[in-house]
């Protein structure tokens, strides 16, 4: 059996889903792949299952705005550990913020469950087909999702800690 | 063994609130429970009473506030929060810290860990009926706060190193009381366990109690304890050895059942493990400095601060949040009190994260608490949340 490296688990995924893999980067140790949003599921069962990769653990899910990507402004991120090779990587699949739809990955994951509540309750990702899409350490009322960046941390209008020269 | 519930439309079930503020769940978590008799059939869990947005706090703050909010998360073991911190920035920034300063770190992470254990198995004696080994036990998580108060001067809240290093080197009473605390707290730790381990009443209680398969705690993403109590040896310390965790020789304690005894003698065969590192770095300390040559992240002293130019300018720099850092993204995880914690973060070069994420572990496992309870009693369900160490600040973020 060849050894797992980074480069092999790219290219095996480039020969499964072709086109739909868009970019991808190697940071600190850990490769990173953007696919299409569509495959979201599709590309985490695949590691998963796949007899040489076995990525059989979901470390983490989160998702990160990046409001100046117009059109894909909400990034989710998959991370996934290998407990048979030991590697782990990150996917990352773009949505646009006006539609912030991406499927559920609680059919592959229980973990994902309340993960997935929280990047609603925090970014309103919509992931569809969810068991009980809600919100989880906010309360239900909030009408916005805070983490988004246009929400500053502090009132913009307070002065009392503006100085002339270190700003704010 | 067959499901004793009768069907929905026969029965008449009891709702009853368990929480958000009763004293057996050691912490505000509120579980709406569906009761047949005193069987329970379904839960409803709410979560989010403590929660403070770290998260977004942390998109303001400089690299070096951030511990602090690190500490809040799990306040029962918080210098290994601060310290995965510190290591997840220095693997930002790429620097390699010395020798002396990374087994000090072990040596703490390690007491903070025993810290964390100590709670968590006394209160499964307290929530079974034996208040007795929860107070001989007590009193040592007050000596490792001693020992903490030596290196940090605080207790609880710790904000324990500095990105780059330690803040200071163990002075000789930090020593000492490692020292006494490793030769005395053996006894006590064994008396504890006399009184629990093969204590028929107590295994009645906990033998079978809140189980759950390896294929299942993977599945919801355990790690830990809870995790290994499975039969999944899988500890970040190995897997991924982080601040020279691959110089000791310890051993990974693990289960078979996954149930509440498993979780408990996990945690205290760990505690002898620890003890064991915390022996071996110290016996092997090395000499060298307590920091690496990071002036740019790393707080001066303060005695340098007073009288040198540069030392001044940088704490400034520090102090003001200044510094340009790399431009990147990293994952780092460090094997906390209750598994695999995780920091996300997300920089774009400015003076705070971009983006920085938790991986709570507490968070993710909490989740199968409900499958984990199904269809045992009311009293059993206390047990299981005691044993699975649920910390309401690392549930909440």
């Amino acid at each position: 059996m060849a050894e797992i490296t980074n480069t092999y688990i790219f290219e095996k995924l480039q020969q499964h889903f072709g086109a739909d893999v868009l970019a991808s980067e190697e940071s600190y140790g850990m490769l990173s792949v953007t696919l299409n949003n569509e495959r979201n599921v599709d590309a985490i069962k695949f590691l998963r299952d796949d007899s040489e990769l076995q990525f059989n653990f979901l470390t983490d899910l989160c998702a990160v705005h990046y409001p100046d990507n117009v059109g894909n402004e909400l990034c989710m991120v998959y991370h996934m550990h290998s407990f048979y090779t030991n590697l782990r990587i990150r996917l990352k699949f773009f949505i646009p913020i006006s539609h912030p739809h991406i499927a559920t990955i609680t059919v592959l994951y229980e973990a994902a469950n309340w993960q997935e509540r929280e990047t609603f309750d925090f970014y309103g990702v919509i992931f569809d087909g969810h068991p009980n899409l809600k919100r989880i350490v906010n309360v239900d009322e909030m009408d916005y999702f805070p983490l988004r960046r246009e929400y500053p941390l502090e009132d913009s209008t307070r002065n009392d800690k503006a100085d002339e020269y270190f700003g704010r | 063994m067959e499901n004793p519930v009768a069907p929905d439309l026969l029965k008449d079930y009891t709702t009853l609130n368990l929480g958000p503020t009763h004293p057996a769940t050691h912490g505000i978590f509120q579980n709406v429970l569906k009761l047949d008799g005193e069987v329970i059939v379904d839960t409803e869990q709410t979560v989010g009473y403590i929660h403070r947005a770290f998260e977004k706090i942390a998109e303001r703050r400089p690299f070096y506030q951030v511990t602090t909010l690190t500490d809040r998360m799990n306040y029962c073991s918080s210098p290994i929060n601060n310290i995965g911190w510190h290591m997840t920035v220095e693997k930002l920034i790429q620097v390699e810290i010395p020798k002396r300063a990374q087994y000090i770190r072990v040596i703490i992470m390690e007491l903070a860990r025993i810290a964390d254990h100590i709670i968590c198995n006394a209160v499964i004696g307290v929530d079974t009926g034996a208040l007795t080994g929860f107070t001989y036990m007590f009193q040592w998580r007050e000596k490792i706060y001693d020992i903490y108060e030596q290196i940090c001067g605080a207790r609880l809240t710790t904000n324990i190193g500095r990105i780059g290093g330690m803040e200071r080197d163990l002075n000789e009473t930090a020593i000492r009381l490692i020292n006494e605390f490793l030769r005395d707290f053996p006894k006590v730790f064994g008396q504890f366990r006399s009184l629990l381990e093969r204590n028929r009443i107590f295994m009645d209680r906990v033998i079978g109690t809140g189980p759950i398969s390896a294929e299942r705690a993977l599945n919801y993403g355990f790690t830990g304890p809870n995790l290994r109590a499975a039969g999944v040896d899988y500890d970040v310390r190995v897997m991924n050895p982080y601040s020279s965790y691959q110089d000791f020789d310890f051993n990974i304690p693990i289960g078979t059942s996954g149930d509440t005894y498993d979780r408990f003698m996990v945690r205290n065969e760990e505690m002898v493990e620890s003890m064991k590192i915390i022996r071996q770095a110290l016996d092997n300390l090395p000499e060298g400095r307590h920091f690496a040559d990071v002036p740019e992240f790393y707080l001066p002293p303060k005695e340098d601060v007073y009288t040198k130019m540069e030392a001044l300018i940088w704490h400034f720099k520090i102090v003001m949040g200044e510094q340009d850092v790399p431009i990147g993204e990293v994952y780092h995880s460090v094997e906390g009190g209750n598994g695999e914690l995780g920091y996300y973060l997300v920089s774009d070069g400015g003076r705070a994260a971009y983006r920085l994420h938790f991986r709570r572990p507490c968070f993710i496992y909490y989740q199968a608490y409900p499958e984990m309870i199904k269809g045992s009693m009311l009293s059993d369900a206390i047990l299981t949340m005691s044993s699975m160490n649920v910390i309401a600040g690392e549930l909440d973020g």
